[in-house]
């Protein structure tokens, strides 16, 4: 089954993750390489670029797509460049594919890359009182762990969730990544070392949340047309969602002090994480019937129950 | 007692009520959507246009929708005293507004103190200080429960 809105994947690329303290753009630029070499395509191949963009690389982080193009060697392709946090990837993965579908190239390339400090994400710094992400630090010293443990604690008094639940999520997804070269661990975590791992936000252990890395991802899209020339049986992408909630959103949102209000305005059809599905499903024209394997990823153990 | 003075910690987000504090908010005119940090410029109510808004002091009580704490101190601008304590926040449902709002829980109460659908009151408490001045920030302070109850509760039939 294909629709008018596929795009093909020729080649993935993957830095692994870890703690390496270089440049993030040298991790950028070994998934891109090795997403070409897997695609078997050269640079001068690629007719755009999208880039996800880091917040915490400085000017090159925020202009990732131009950053990327200028360290595999300026040739004249267009670029875009996005920040949408966590979600960056999948943004910059929309945004090549509407480039494809829309005829403006063959091939793009889609490169992630980044670095992280230890411990809490901080805000931007400076004094900046009218932002709510540095608001919520100084007036709540709500973390965003603080926000993934409302979620997590939201869940064991509505349905009986446990922490052994959650547990078991982690040890799960590290027996996963055991064979993975490019995981960020290679030890197969027990649902008793997340139980005895610090309690970092109650209810959730240090286990439960995701670790800071470092790493970058790339992807190289083409068009269906482009792919059959190259190769007898492409990967397709069938959809791609990245909505936004629709208000009255009710769900405490990061960085927010309060959700929406209900009072005026009825709640929508679906809440918001139904409506992403949805979006993909109907984008796709396939239902939860033809779906064979789901690889869910979330910032905690407990967040990633919620999308199931 | 303390002879320092006692100033909000952000301009304009609470009344100085002391006793009976609440949270300030707006709602606008056009729709009756309520906002909390104030909204005084655009509705953001996709089918408003309104652009106006009056400025409403929000439910002083509301229900338990969830609540966490935090064992480890926060980046800045967080003013942390040292050493380090932590702190329990609870994200509370306001039946009039339809809204869940943040806050942190006037200390004492543990996260085994609390479930949903606790009532809880707003309060103004210190969120950090200075040498002349204690900044002050809205809290949440369960009604009827007992700080650490819970704890002693465990204690007590532990040592049945």
């Amino acid at each position: 089954m294909s629709n008018r809105h596929d795009v093909a994947v020729l080649g993935v690329g993957m830095h692994p993750w870890g703690k390496w303290g270089r440049n993030f753009v040298e991790y950028g630029i070994e998934a891109a390489h090795t997403a070409l070499s897997d695609a078997g395509l050269q640079w001068r191949d690629v007719g755009f670029v999208a880039g996800a963009d880091t917040i915490r690389n400085g000017y090159p982080g925020f202009i990732a797509g131009a950053t990327m193009s200028q360290a595999l060697g300026w040739k004249g392709n267009r670029i875009a460049s996005c920040y949408a946090a966590c979600a960056s990837g999948a943004q910059a993965l929309s945004i090549a594919r509407s480039q494809i579908l829309a005829g403006f190239c063959d091939v793009a390339l889609v490169v992630g890359a980044d670095t992280t400090p230890k411990g809490f994400f901080a805000p931007v710094g400076g004094d900046r009182p009218d932002d709510p992400d540095w608001l919520r630090f100084r007036l709540l010293g709500a973390t965003n762990p603080t926000y993934f443990a409302l979620y997590a604690r939201r869940r064991m008094e509505m349905y009986g969730a446990t922490q052994e639940d959650f547990a078991k999520v982690k040890a799960k997804n590290s027996r996963h990544g055991l064979t993975n070269p490019n995981a960020r661990y290679h030890k197969e975590f027990t649902v008793e070392d997340v139980m005895s791992s610090a309690i970092v936000a109650d209810p959730l252990h240090l286990l439960d949340i995701c670790a800071t890395s470092d790493g970058g991802a790339a992807v190289i899209l083409s068009s269906m047309e482009y792919a059959k020339q190259h190769t007898t049986n492409p990967v397709r992408i069938a959809a791609i969602s990245t909505a936004t909630p629709t208000y009255p959103q009710t769900v405490i949102e990061m960085p927010n002090f309060s959700t929406d209000s209900a009072a005026a305005v009825g709640l929508p059809d679906r809440p918001f994480r139904d409506s992403i599905a949805w979006g993909a499903y109907e984008e796709a024209g396939l239902g939860p019937d033809d779906i064979d394997l789901a690889e869910v990823y979330d910032l905690s153990s407990a967040l990633e129950l919620d999308w199931y | 007692m303390s002879t320092k003075t006692r100033v909000p910690a952000i301009e304009g987000w609470f009344t100085a009520d002391e006793q009976h504090p609440a949270l300030l908010g707006t709602r606008c005119t056009a729709c009756g959507s309520y906002f909390f940090p104030r909204e005084t410029y655009f509705c953001k109510n996709p089918d408003c246009l309104g652009r106006d808004f009056e400025e409403v002091e929000l439910s002083r009580t509301g229900t338990v929708w969830s609540f966490t704490n935090n064992c480890f101190e926060p980046p800045a601008p967080y003013m942390a005293p040292d050493p380090f304590v932590p702190y329990t926040i609870a994200a509370v449902q306001l039946e009039a507004e339809q809204m869940v709002v943040l806050g942190q829980v006037v200390p004492g109460f543990d996260p085994a103190d609390l479930h949903a659908g606790m009532e809880v009151e707003l309060v103004l408490d210190t969120l950090y200080e200075d040498d002349e001045h204690e900044y002050l920030v809205w809290k949440w302070n369960p009604i009827g429960a007992t700080a650490g109850a819970a704890t002693a509760t465990a204690a007590t039939e532990a040592s049945r």
